[in-house]
C-alpha cells in the first residue's frame, strides 16, 4: 500500500516534469512555430489555392480551374523563355561558380605567403549588396567605354556587345556571378583543410601523383560539401532576380524589360513582373507552385543520386 | 643535411607558378573595386577616354558630394539602417532561442521541428511571395516597414540551422548540472547559453544585417513612398535618373559598398566561421 503510492506520487511528479519541459520546448519555439505557419504554410496552402483563381488586388478572384496553368504552358510563350533563361542560369552559372571556387580554394590552399590578404581579395566581392555589383558590372560590360572591352580591344579580339547582343547577356551575367564565388571558396578552403593529412602521406608511399591525389581523396573528401552547395546554389539560382532586374533595366525605361530579346528574363523577375506589375496574382501564384515542385523534385533526385558520388568520412 | 635543405630547382618552378597564378587571379578580382573608385574620382570627361586612365587626374571628391545630394543620401541610410538594425535584433533574441529549445530541452516538438527548419531552408523565396505580400495587403501593413521587419522576429530557419549546429557544440552536461541545481531552462538560456553560443550569436547579427542592409527585392514589393526607400531602392532610382553619369553611380556605390567593407574587417572572424559552419557538411 505504501510503496504503491509513493510510486504514483514519483510517476506523478515526473509527470509534472515532463509537462513543465514541453511547456518550457514549446515556449521557446514559439517565434518559429508562428512564424512557420503565419507566413510560409498558410501561405504555401493559400498560393495553392490563388493558383486556381484570377485573384489579384483589385477583384477578388474568381475560380478558374486549371485555367493558369494551361495558359502558362501552351500559350504563354515568355514562360518558357524564362524557365529555359532560368534553367541556363542556373546550372552553367552555378558549375562555373563551384568550379572557379575549388580552383581558388586549391590554390590557396597550399604553403602559399599571405594567404589572409589573398583569401580576403577574393572574397570580398562576395559580401558585396547586389545592387552596388550590378553597377560596377554594369559599367565594367559597357560595350562602349568599358574596361573589359577596352582590354579586349588591346588584346586584338575586338568588342563584344555584352549587355546589348542576345547572345552575350547571360555569359556576362555568369561572369559577373564567378566574381562573387567567395563564400563557397571559403568552405571549400575550410573543406580542404579537414582532409587528413595521413591520407596524403598514404597515397604519397603508394606513389601517388597529385592528380590521383586529387582525384581519389580530395574530391572524395570534398563530395558532402559539394552536395550542399549544389542543393544550396540551384535553389539560389532559381531565385535569380536582382542582377537581371538591375541590368536590364537601369536607364529608366518606362516599361520594364528583360534585355534583349528577353535573354534575362528569369522566373523569379517574371514572377515578380506578373504578381506586381500585371498584378495577375493568381496566374504568379500558379508560377510559385510550379517553382515549389521544381525546387522538391530537383532536391530530391540530387540526394537521391548523393548517395553513389558522396562520401562521408569513416565509411 | 645541407642538401637535404635546398629547395629543388623544379620546386622553385612550381611556386613561382603557384604566386604568378594567384597574384593574376586576385588582380582580376580587385580591379573591378579599382576602378570603381578610380571612376568615381574622375572627372565626367575622363570617364570615357581610351585608353582607360587608371589614376583620375584631377582627383575630383566634389563627385562624391554631387552623388550624396542629388538623392536624400541620409534619408536613406537612416531607413537602411532602421530595417537592418531592427532585424538583426530580432534574429539574434527569436534564433537564439528557438536554437535553444531544439538542443538542450527534451521536448516531443525537438524533433518535429528540427526537419521542418531543414526543409524551409530550401524554399525559395519566391513560393509564398505573393501570398504574404496578400497577407500583409489584407492587414493594411504594406508600404511599411513592418512586412521587412516581423519575420526576423520570428526565427528564420537558416539563423535557427547555424546556430543548433553551434549549440551542438555546448555540452548537455552543463545544462543538466543547472537543472539539478534547480535552475529553469528560461534561467539557463539567459546565464549558460546565452553567454556560450555569443560568438555564433554575434555571426547572425552580422549576416542579418548585411543581408538587410543589401536587400532589394524586400524593399521593391512593400516600400512605395520615395521618402521610404531604402539604399538600394535609392541608389536603383538613381541610375535610372543618371543613367550616363558614371562618375556618380561609381561614387554613390562606394559610399554604399565602404560600410560592408568596414564590418567584413571587423568582423572578419564572425564570417569565416558563420559560413564554414552551415556550409560544409549541412
Amino acid at each position: 500500500m505504501a510503496i504503491a503510492d509513493i510510486t504514483t506520487r514519483k510517476s506523478k511528479k515526473q509527470l509534472a516534469y515532463k509537462l513543465q519541459r514541453n511547456l518550457w520546448g514549446l515556449a521557446f519555439s514559439v517565434p518559429w512555430i508562428v512564424g512557420f505557419l503565419w507566413l510560409t504554410l498558410i501561405p504555401t496552402i493559400q498560393s495553392a489555392y490563388y493558383s486556381f483563381t484570377d485573384y489579384s488586388i483589385t477583384k477578388g478572384g474568381k475560380w478558374v480551374g486549371w485555367k493558369n496553368y494551361i495558359y502558362l504552358f501552351t500559350k504563354d510563350r515568355l514562360f518558357s523563355k524564362a524557365v529555359t533563361n532560368t534553367l541556363y542560369i542556373t546550372f552553367i552559372g552555378l558549375a562555373a561558380t563551384l568550379v572557379t571556387a575549388l580552383i581558388i580554394a586549391l590554390l590557396l590552399n597550399t604553403k602559399i605567403r599571405f594567404r589572409p590578404i589573398f583569401r580576403t581579395i577574393f572574397y570580398i566581392p562576395s559580401i558585396l549588396p547586389t545592387v552596388a555589383s550590378s553597377l560596377v558590372w554594369m559599367w565594367l560590360l559597357n560595350s562602349k567605354y568599358g574596361l573589359i572591352n577596352s582590354m579586349l580591344n588591346a588584346l586584338g579580339i575586338g568588342s563584344v556587345n555584352w549587355l546589348g547582343d542576345a547572345n552575350w547577356t547571360k555569359p556576362a551575367l555568369i561572369m559577373m556571378g564567378t566574381w562573387g564565388c567567395g563564400n563557397v571558396m571559403i568552405i571549400f578552403l575550410a573543406a580542404l583543410g579537414d582532409v587528413p593529412i595521413s591520407l596524403y602521406e598514404a597515397a604519397e608511399i603508394d606513389g601517388a601523383g597529385s592528380m590521383s591525389k586529387f582525384r581519389h581523396i580530395t574530391l572524395p573528401s570534398l563530395s558532402p560539401t559539394i552536395l550542399f552547395q549544389l542543393i544550396t546554389g540551384i535553389i539560389s539560382g532559381f531565385q535569380y532576380f536582382t542582377q537581371a532586374y538591375i541590368i536590364s533595366n537601369a536607364g529608366g525605361a518606362e516599361q520594364r524589360t528583360f534585355g534583349p530579346e528577353n535573354s534575362m528574363l528569369f522566373y523569379a523577375g517574371y514572377m515578380y513582373n506578373r504578381g506586381f506589375g500585371q498584378f495577375q496574382m493568381g496566374l504568379a501564384c500558379a508560377m510559385a507552385w510550379l517553382l515549389f515542385l521544381l525546387a522538391a523534385i530537383v532536391t530530391a533526385v540530387i540526394l537521391k543520386s548523393s548517395r553513389h558520388w558522396v562520401y562521408y568520412g569513416g565509411e | 643535411m645541407a642538401a637535404a635543405k635546398k629547395i629543388s630547382p623544379r620546386k622553385i618552378a612550381k611556386r613561382t607558378l603557384l604566386y604568378t597564378v594567384v597574384i593574376f587571379l586576385s588582380l582580376i578580382y580587385i580591379i573591378p573595386l579599382i576602378w570603381m573608385l578610380s571612376t568615381s574620382l574622375k572627372v565626367y570627361t575622363q570617364v570615357f577616354v581610351y585608353p582607360p586612365v587608371w589614376i583620375p587626374n584631377p582627383i575630383v571628391w566634389e563627385n562624391y558630394h554631387e552623388a550624396l545630394t542629388k538623392i536624400d543620401y541620409l534619408g536613406y541610410t537612416i531607413n537602411t539602417l532602421i530595417i537592418s538594425l531592427s532585424c538583426m535584433v530580432g534574429a539574434m533574441i527569436s534564433c537564439s532561442m528557438v536554437a535553444f529549445s531544439l538542443t538542450k530541452i527534451d521536448w516531443f516538438g525537438k524533433k518535429i521541428i528540427f526537419p521542418i527548419v531543414l526543409a524551409t531552408m530550401m524554399l525559395p523565396y519566391q513560393v509564398t511571395m505573393i501570398p504574404v505580400y496578400i497577407i500583409w495587403r489584407k492587414m493594411g501593413l504594406t508600404g511599411t516597414y513592418w512586412p521587412l521587419i516581423i519575420p526576423s522576429f520570428l526565427g528564420g530557419s537558416y539563423y535557427v540551422f547555424l546556430l543548433r549546429q553551434f549549440a551542438m557544440t555546448v555540452p548537455n552536461s552543463l545544462f543538466e548540472a543547472a537543472t539539478i541545481d534547480g535552475a529553469n531552462p528560461g534561467k539557463q538560456y539567459l546565464t549558460i547559453m546565452l553567454p556560450l553560443i555569443r560568438p555564433a550569436i554575434t555571426t547572425v547579427g552580422v549576416f542579418t544585417f548585411l543581408g538587410n542592409w543589401s536587400d532589394f527585392l524586400g524593399p521593391l514589393i512593400y516600400i512605395n513612398r520615395a521618402k521610404d526607400y531604402t539604399l538600394t531602392l535609392g541608389l536603383y532610382a538613381f541610375v535610372n535618373e543618371h543613367s550616363v553619369d558614371w562618375h556618380l553611380m561609381m561614387a554613390a556605390s562606394m559610399v554604399f559598398v565602404i560600410p560592408v567593407i568596414i564590418i567584413f574587417f571587423f568582423a572578419q572572424k564572425q564570417f569565416i566561421e558563420g559560413i564554414t559552419l552551415t556550409g560544409i557538411k549541412g
